[in-house]
């Protein structure tokens, strides 16, 4: 079934984090402004992007990046013998021109810049075709999604969005319970560590922002940061009081409200 | 003779009348007005006071269903429609992305107001463009925990079973 939509209505902030949380197989299209964009991922792993209006081959990459000149890279595509990415990479290593990490790194930074100029897209149809994969003969890389969601929503300053996800700055941070999701294994800029080492649920967001002396804006963009990177949930603070009009269930007697649901169950069930 | 009731929310157009409609001996309908401004228009007729469902369970209980009133300004109601509820069902319309965010917030608003069991019925499900439930969850930033179930809302049997997930969890509740 579907898994599409405007990035008017689902960011690429969180178009990452499902993909990474449901560890995701297949290729997203994403209809921007003025380009389209492939990126491709691999159990929740970035392993290859490409941009519509531009040379995504190996050499178009490696002359992007100044590992070769232009003229290199025509002079490389009229001799080599191997016209696949990953038999011209093979070529190039063995030949002694560039190194392995030379190479991977440059389709790696390619692969970066490219989604990072997709969380500044606001408006596109994207589209997430599970199981499609790039050619056979491309070079894939494998980067965590967690770093990446990180730097994009520092990237990302969208005020109204972040008052809209966190609405509340009453609420406490906890972190997730998730294999996988481990803190220790992210990158963190100072300003979250600062926050990550006040999470507690008898700490609110509120309390937290003013120990760290953090504007309502900088508390929020990190705090989504940290729950769409899927490593933190926000939860209501211990012992908060329910809102005034708040009340638990009318019949206070247990054994009378199970058996009043239990006659409930069974009218539904005869319906 | 006991009433209790549990309220079916969610965003405008997310299928709450169509899901207590299903289950209800009543005309739901029945406290519909038509209203027309242009932006609501999608469908011909829209809830401005309150949808209302009965089940009679035997001569002395009844269960009422509630649905949420849609727009923005009745939003005082539910504070109301809250109070003494035994459960509340959060619809979603699977196949509109551009609803998860409002489903997100109502959620939380009502979780606010109640600390009783919710359930989230990804409705719309038999839509080609229906996300999957799992992605749907991830999209909605919810817990594993949080019980989210596939709804068509007007296949009865899709309805019996979000209701009857409900009441397992508010039975569980009432077993701590
Ligand atoms: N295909 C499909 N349509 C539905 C479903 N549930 C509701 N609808 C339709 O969606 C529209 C809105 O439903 P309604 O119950 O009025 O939404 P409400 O605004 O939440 O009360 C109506 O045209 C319904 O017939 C469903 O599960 N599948
Ligand atoms: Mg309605």
């Amino acid at each position: 079934m579907a898994l599409k939509g405007n990035l008017r209505d689902f960011n690429v902030t969180q178009l990452l984090n499902l993909i990474n949380i449901a560890q995701k197989t297949g290729t997203l299209t994403v209809e921007g402004p003025d380009a389209i964009s492939w990126v491709s991922f691999r159990a929740g792993k970035l392993i290859y992007a490409q941009m519509g209006n531009e040379d995504g081959s190996l050499t178009g990459i490696l002359t992007r990046a100044g590992k070769i000149t232009s003229k290199q890279a025509d002079v490389i595509k009229e001799n080599a013998t191997e016209k696949s990415d990953q038999g011209l990479g093979l070529l190039l290593i063995n030949a002694g021109y560039l190194s392995q990490q030379v190479i991977l790194g440059s389709i790696q930074q390619y692969a970066l810049d490219i989604v990072y100029q997709l969380f500044t897209w606001i408006d596109g149809l994207f589209r997430f075709d599970n199981d499609v994969l790039p050619p056979a003969d491309a070079i894939t890389i494998r980067m965590d999604l967690e770093n990446i969601i990180m730097e994009g929503s520092r990237q990302t300053q969208e005020w109204e969005l972040l008052k809209d996800e966190i609405p509340s700055l009453d609420m406490a941070l906890t972190f997730v319970d998730r294999p996988g999701a481990d803190i220790r294994d992210v990158q963190l800029t100072v300003e979250e560590w600062k926050v990550v080492s006040y999470i507690n649920p008898k700490n609110t967001l509120k309390q937290i922002a003013k120990t760290n002396k953090m504007n309502d804006l900088e508390i929020r963009r990190i705090v989504y940061g940290l729950v769409q990177a899927g490593l933190v949930e926000i939860i209501r603070p211990e012992g908060m009081p329910l809102p005034p009009k708040a009340k638990k269930l009318p019949p206070v007697d247990k054994k009378q409200q199970a058996s009043l649901v239990n006659k409930l169950i069974h009218r539904i069930r005869s319906l | 003779m006991q009433t209790v009731k549990m309220v079916v929310t969610g965003p405008f157009n997310s299928g709450k009348t169509a899901f207590i409609q299903s289950v209800s001996e009543i005309d739901v309908v029945s406290t519909e007005r038509k209203i027309s401004t242009e932006a609501e228009r999608i469908k011909e007729t829209t809830t401005v006071a309150m949808d209302f469902g009965r089940i009679t369970v035997d001569d002395d209980l009844v269960l009422y269903l509630f649905g949420t009133p849609g727009q923005k300004r009745f939003d005082f109601m539910w504070e109301i429609l809250a109070e003494g509820m035994l459960g509340f069902v959060v619809m979603v319309d699977s196949a509109r992305p551009e609803t998860f965010r409002e489903a997100r917030g109502i959620l939380q608003t009502f979780r606010a107001y109640a600390p009783t069991p919710y359930v989230v019925a990804a409705n719309k499900q038999d839509l080609d463009d229906a996300w999957e439930v799992e992605d749907l969850r991830i999209a909605l930033g919810l817990d594993s925990k949080i019980k989210m179930l596939p709804c068509v809302a007007n296949d009865k049997g899709k309805v019996k079973s979000v209701l009857l997930e409900l009441l397992f969890s508010i039975l569980e509740e009432s077993k701590e």
